[in-house]
């Protein structure tokens, strides 16, 4: 997925502009279980552990716990914020390593790894995270991200 | 965490591995502007071109989309079967997302999945068992527009959680 125009738009982030080792502007959540049950009506995701405290104990958890996919979804949204409407999300990896907690603040993070042009695009790979108030990352990821060049654009 | 010993003790029947490779029936959807609204309120996630038309239509896309784990919310077909789930709790392992095009407001997705892998490992809360899902969402103009390989993991025995096996 790569955009052959951009309209009338001017980019917020060119492919000239990400270079390795960048941090992405963070995005902060702190959900409170009220978000765990609109996320749960939105995705269609009912599973209990996210707002029946009694089911999460029975699961082995200490109290309801975060839907992973409400991380991914800040994930992607630490990304698409960061490359803006004139760049494109090709690939998002998420993995949860570690359950979250609702009323805790989940920072999201990223950082540039890679940049590269591919047939004339420009290409950025990023490795980002959510990181919990111990400061663990307990969702690592990794994303890749086309954005306008200069030479192409301009 | 070890992997499993022997082949006797494994939770992987053969019922289960034949549902290696086989498609479930598709499930198809109208991408409809609430439910994006919806959906990116639910993640809290402001983004303009998620909700607001004029600011979609004067952006690259050219009109609303919808966020990029909206798929989520795009339940695929059950099998012909219902596959034998042989554990009570559900975790989700993670997904991995590959984008080929937007999803617009308008658009209608069909979804299909397929399991791809089992495999079980054993842990602290005993036998776990992990399915690799790849999930495909093909447009109106037969696009692949995007597929998620989601890893389930499920444990532990007693009443099973409601929706598990869902996702």
């Amino acid at each position: 997925m790569v955009i052959t125009k951009t309209g009338i738009e001017t980019p917020t982030l060119w492919f000239e502009d990400a270079v390795v080792g960048d941090e992405l502007p963070e995005v902060v959540k702190q959900p409170d279980t009220r978000q765990l049950v609109m996320y749960a009506g939105a995705s269609q995701d009912f599973v209990a552990i996210h707002y029946d405290r009694k089911v999460a104990a029975e699961a082995g958890h200490p109290k309801v716990i975060i839907h992973g996919a409400l991380k991914s979804a800040w994930l992607g949204e630490l990304v698409t914020s960061w490359i803006g409407s004139t760049g494109r999300l090709l690939e998002l990896d998420v993995s949860y390593r570690a359950i979250d907690f609702p009323d805790d603040v989940a920072t999201c993070v990223g950082k540039v790894t890679e940049t590269r042009i591919e047939n004339g695009v420009g290409i950025v790979e990023v490795e980002i995270g959510l990181r919990n108030p111990e400061g663990a990352i307990t969702t690592p990821g990794r994303a890749l991200v086309s954005l306008p060049t200069k030479t192409t654009f301009s | 965490m070890t992997t499993s010993g022997t082949a006797s003790e494994s939770v992987i029947t053969d019922e289960l591995r034949s549902f290696i490779g086989l498609e479930s029936r598709p499930a198809s959807y109208d991408i409809e502007r609430h439910a994006v609204e919806r959906f990116a309120c639910a993640i809290g996630d402001p983004n303009p071109l998620y909700s607001d038309q004029n600011a979609a239509r004067s952006s690259s896309y050219g009109g609303l989309i919808a966020p990029p784990t909206f798929f989520r919310s795009l339940l695929p077909g059950g099998y012909t079967n219902p596959f034998p789930e042989p554990f009570a709790h559900v975790l989700d392992g993670g997904s991995k997302y590959r984008f080929h095009e937007p999803v617009r407001v308008g658009d209608h997705i069909t979804v299909v999945r397929k399991i791809t892998e089992l495999f079980e490992k054993h842990g602290r809360m005993g036998a776990m068992l992990f399915k690799i899902t790849e999930i495909s969402y093909t447009n109106q103009h037969d696009q692949l527009v995007a597929t998620q390989a989601t890893t389930t993991i499920t444990y532990g025995i007693g009443e099973k959680d409601g929706g598990v096996g869902d996702h």
